[in-house]
Order: structure tokens, then C-alpha cells, then sequence
């Protein structure tokens, strides 16, 4: 594995002090490559906004390192910082343009504060609305845009020099579903034609679903588990990560006292086949008491609660059934009564 | 009728022109130099505040105490109070001159709290991102505080503009000249009630000519009205 982009050790992050004191972030290690997307969820009021931050010291950690791309950040003078910035494109949830600037000149902005001549800067410009789909709107005032208009804007701004690595905090949570798919689409797309190393902050599950490789949950200033996103689909570890995965939950109380298993999707094929094949193949019925599974990548994951048969020779029967399938992993689920 | 009017324009006709004249000259040439001192320490007071890109906590204190010590003088009793300052400054206490200095230092604290109120409209958000840019203290107020504030600013400016005529009128009380000169003496002291009435008509077509102005000014330029 090649050096990480962004390297986060022991970072801790205070706000206040005595015993008014607020641990926004403690103990944090995150170790995130470059190009890969990488998503950081959890609910608000988690952390997340200020971990996105602490990445390029809009917040300034309390204690711990943050090294993106071969610098320590806590380290750097206030000069030496803002030149790392532009190494750090960020877009945000409220886009953050300037309004008093048409398109085309909020892309300028960055190229101005580090002195690109006004041609030069305006050609880079026309090319980065090109590339996000804008190039007709270079005229057009934020206030004459659409929201997921302004965002491409946003993200095209950020780009402006070339940063290696693109912060997006909560980039989608004002756009409805189409355009934030819309956005999610060209973040994916920037990401393997430029090789942008993509960090999301997100408390939406279908974004990082959609475009990030890796993924950490982040609860209460904490790191919860991090992993792929498969691994963190297929069996979250934790309280707060099936609640992520799972929003709607599986109610168990209420299924009936029968003999119940869930069972765990790991990525084979899809799952339909298996409740249909359990019929045929060994001619035990189960009921589907809940179910909550996902397509990622043409594979199956996500977790079912299926009803066995009062009869144990049948139940045990279809319980063999299942346990040989390939990803597949059976629990029988107790307490339920 | 018109005949009372043109012997009314032909006794004072010439003095009301050069009132309205020493009118705007002293409220033009008092603009510009309150808003020289007025809009930096504006800018200042904004950014020190404690969530600015210039946190400075006694610093924002102490120039806030010291603007609302020149806020609280009442216009007529500065402009006594300062005459000293005034003669060493443009070597004379009387006439426009002797006028501009007051106005200047009467007003300067007023714009800068109107500049304060301006700037804390721009959004938070947008100076962040400037900052994520890494833009530097000052680029963030020349490229986003100010550009961004400017429908907000020229408002202001009518309101400091108009504050600054009401008070050529008290600074005619004590021999400053223009149409509030002209109102006490001719008007008041000399009792020509068509005078009084001709000076009160040209200050209220001043102050809606310049508040007209500035309106359609500020919408014409606020890009957020598209």
C-alpha cells in the first residue's frame, strides 16, 4: 500500500475548557489513500464537520497529527498554510459562492489569490465548467442557478488548482435525490479522470453506497468502525453502524415466536434466487419476516429475517440448506419471545 | 404669483444657489474623507470580533469603546468642543472649512458602525471557503468582505450621506455656511418666512434625490437580485 494522502494520528479536538468543555473529537486515526473515495458518517452532531475541517486546520486540532500529503498541517506558519490549502480543494453543503460573482469568476477566485494572470485564469476557468457540464453558464450569477448548478460550480471552483485532495462536507444534503445522484455521478467521474482523492462527509448511507470505496462511522467524536464499504455493509460491528446501514432497523419484537434466523448477505449473487431455490431444492417454505438489503456493484448485501417451519426436521432442514451457500452467514436470533 | 416669485428669486435667488452649492460641497467633501477614516476602522471592528478572520478580543473592545465615545456626542457640542483641532487642522474654525472637520470626525464613527453592519451580512459560509482557498486575511476582505457587501454598503452610504446634510444645518448655527445658514439667518433671525420655506424645499429634495440615487444604485448592483 502506497503512503497515505491523508494521514490523521491521535488528533483530539476540544472546544472550550473546565467543565463546559465539549470532546468534539478523541483519539481519531485515519489513514486515507490517494485516489481512493473515502466516506465519513455518522449522525450530526457526531464529529464529522469538524474531522473534514481538521484535514485542512479550518479548526485546529487540540492535539494529534494531521499530515496530508507529506506535510504536517499543525505545523505549518499561517503562510506556509494557505499555500497547502490550495492543495486541498473543499465544497460545501450551502455551496458557498460568491454572489456578487458570476460563474465563471467564482472559478477565477482561487487563481486570483495566488496571482494566475486574468487570461490564463479565465481560459482554466471556461475549462473547468466545461468539465462539470457548465460551459454555457459562464455568464450566469450564483442567483440564477439551480442548486445542483451551484454545486458543480462549487466543485469546479475547488479545482481551480489542481488540488490533490477534494473535501466535500455534506456536499449533497441540500439537493434533492435526482441531482444528488446527478452530483455524486460527476464526483466519481472527477475522481477517475483526475485522480482527486475524494474525502465525503455524509450522514446519508446511499452516498456512500454510490461512490465511496472505504468508509468510517463516526459516533460521538469517536471513530466506531472503519473499513470497505462492503465489509462495513455486510457486517457492521457495531450499535451505531447497523443503525447506519440499517435505518429502518429489523423490528424483532414484533415477528412472531417462531423459529427465526437473519441472515447475512455478503456480496454473492443476488438474494432472491436462494428463497426460491430453498422451495425447490429442499421444499421448505420460509416466511420473509423483514428484510433490508442492498444492490452495491451488482452484488447482494443487507441482512434478512427469515421464519422457519414449526416442524424442526424442516427447520433443520432448510437451516443446513442455507448455512451451505456461499456468503452467506446464518445467526439464529433469540429473545425475541 | 409669478411675479412674487421672481422678485423672491431676484432678492435671493443667488444666495440659495451658493447655499446649495456650500451645501454639497461640505457634505461631498466630508463623505469621502469620513468614509477615508470610516470604512477602515468599520473593517477593523468586523474582523476582530470574536468568530472574525482577525479575532482580537481588547483590541475589537477598545476601538468599539472609542467609536461610541464619538457617537455620543451630540453633533453641535463636538464641533464646539473640537474648534482647537479644527483651526490646527484647516486654519480656520468658520465657513466650509471650518465645517469639514467636525462633519469628518462626527461622522467617521457612525460609518464605521454602518460598515460593521454591512460586512456581517456577507455569509460566513462564503469566507470560509475563501479561507479553504487559502486566501489571506487581507485578500478575504478586499475579494469577499467588500465585493460581497457592496448592495449593503451603498446603502449605508445614503443613510451616512443624509446624516451627514442634517448636520451642515447645525453647522450653519455657527457660521458654516449653506442652506442651513441661510435658514437661520434669513429664515429665523431676519423672520423672511419664504426663505425658511425655499431652504426646507431644497433639503427635502436633496435628501430624496440622494436616497433615490443610492436605492436604485444598490439594486442595480446586488447580483443576487437576478
Amino acid at each position: 500500500m502506497s503512503e497515505p494522502i491523508i494521514q490523521i494520528q491521535h488528533l483530539n479536538k476540544t472546544f472550550g475548557a473546565g467543565p463546559t468543555a465539549v470532546h468534539a473529537l478523541e483519539d481519531i486515526n485515519l489513514a486515507i489513500q490517494p485516489g481512493e473515495i473515502f466516506g465519513i458518517i455518522g449522525l450530526s452532531g457526531a464529529g464529522k464537520s469538524t474531522l473534514v475541517r481538521c484535514m485542512n486546520l479550518l479548526e485546529r486540532p487540540t492535539s494529534g497529527s494531521v499530515v496530508v500529503d507529506g506535510q504536517e498541517m499543525t505545523k505549518l506558519s499561517t503562510r506556509q498554510l494557505n499555500r497547502a490549502r490550495q492543495n486541498i480543494g473543499m465544497i460545501f453543503q450551502s455551496f458557498n459562492l460568491l454572489m456578487q460573482r458570476t460563474a465563471l469568476d467564482n472559478i477565477c477566485f482561487p487563481l486570483e489569490l495566488i496571482g494566475t494572470k486574468r487570461p490564463q485564469a479565465r481560459k482554466r476557468a471556461q475549462e473547468l465548467l466545461d468539465l462539470v457540464g457548465l460551459g454555457d453558464r459562464a455568464g450566469a450569477y450564483p442567483a440564477q442557478l439551480s442548486g445542483g448548478q451551484k454545486q458543480r460550480v462549487a466543485i469546479a471552483r475547488a479545482l481551480a488548482t489542481s488540488p490533490k485532495v477534494l473535501l466535500c462536507d455534506e456536499a449533497t444534503s441540500a439537493l434533492d435525490p435526482t441531482t444528488t445522484l446527478s452530483i455524486l455521478e460527476l464526483l466519481k467521474e472527477l475522481n477517475e479522470k483526475l485522480g482527486v482523492t475524494v474525502v465525503v462527509i455524509t450522514h446519508q448511507m446511499n452516498v456512500i453506497e454510490e461512490i465511496c470505496h472505504r468508509v468510517a462511522i463516526l459516533d460521538h467524536g469517536v471513530i466506531a468502525e472503519q473499513g470497505t464499504v462492503e465489509e462495513i455493509f455486510s457486517h457492521p460491528q457495531t450499535e451505531i453502524g447497523r443503525s447506519l446501514v440499517y435505518p429502518n432497523g429489523v423490528q424483532i419484537d414484533r415477528l412472531p415466536p417462531a423459529n427465526v434466523i437473519r441472515i447475512a448477505f455478503n456480496g454473492g449473487s443476488s438474494y432472491e434466487p436462494l428463497i426460491a431455490s430453498l422451495a425447490i431444492d429442499c421444499g421448505v417454505k420460509v416466511n420473509i419476516l423483514g428484510a433490508d438489503t442492498r444492490n452495491i456493484d451488482g452484488k447482494a448485501f443487507g441482512t434478512m429475517l427469515l421464519g422457519l417451519p414449526q416442524d424442526p426436521a424442516e427447520a433443520g432442514k432448510a437451516l443446513r440448506y442455507i448455512q451451505n451457500q456461499p456468503d452467506i452467514t446464518v445467526e439464529e436470533v433469540s429473545g425475541h419471545v | 404669483m409669478f411675479e412674487a416669485l421672481s422678485a423672491f428669486w431676484a432678492e435671493y435667488g443667488q444666495l440659495l444657489l451658493e447655499g446649495t452649492r456650500d451645501t454639497l460641497i461640505m457634505v461631498g467633501v466630508s463623505t469621502v474623507f469620513a468614509y477615508l477614516i470610516g470604512l477602515p476602522l468599520g473593517v477593523l471592528l468586523s474582523i476582530s470580533q470574536p468568530h472574525g478572520i482577525w479575532p482580537h478580543k481588547w483590541f475589537n473592545r477598545i476601538l468599539g469603546w472609542i467609536i461610541n465615545v464619538g457617537r455620543s456626542l451630540p453633533f453641535i457640542i463636538l464641533m464646539i468642543a473640537i474648534m482647537d483641532f479644527t483651526k490646527l487642522i484647516v486654519g480656520t474654525k468658520l465657513g466650509v472649512p471650518g465645517a469639514i472637520v467636525p462633519l469628518v470626525v462626527s461622522a467617521a464613527p457612525f460609518i464605521a458602525r454602518m460598515v460593521e453592519t454591512s460586512l456581517a451580512e456577507v455569509d460566513a459560509g462564503v469566507v470560509e471557503a475563501a479561507q479553504s482557498m487559502g486566501a489571506s486575511r487581507l485578500q478575504i476582505v478586499w475579494k469577499v468582505y467588500l465585493p460581497e457587501a457592496v448592495p449593503s454598503l451603498i446603502l449605508g452610504a445614503s443613510i451616512s450621506i443624509i446624516t451627514l446634510l442634517g448636520y451642515t444645518a447645525i453647522a450653519g448655527a455657527v457660521g458654516a455656511g449653506g442652506l442651513g445658514d441661510l435658514a437661520i439667518r434669513y429664515g429665523y433671525q431676519r423672520s423672511v418666512p419664504s426663505m425658511m420655506l425655499a431652504t426646507v424645499i431644497l433639503i427635502i429634495i436633496l435628501v430624496q434625490v440622494i436616497q433615490s440615487l443610492f436605492s436604485w444604485l444598490s439594486t442595480k448592483m446586488d447580483k443576487r437580485l437576478r
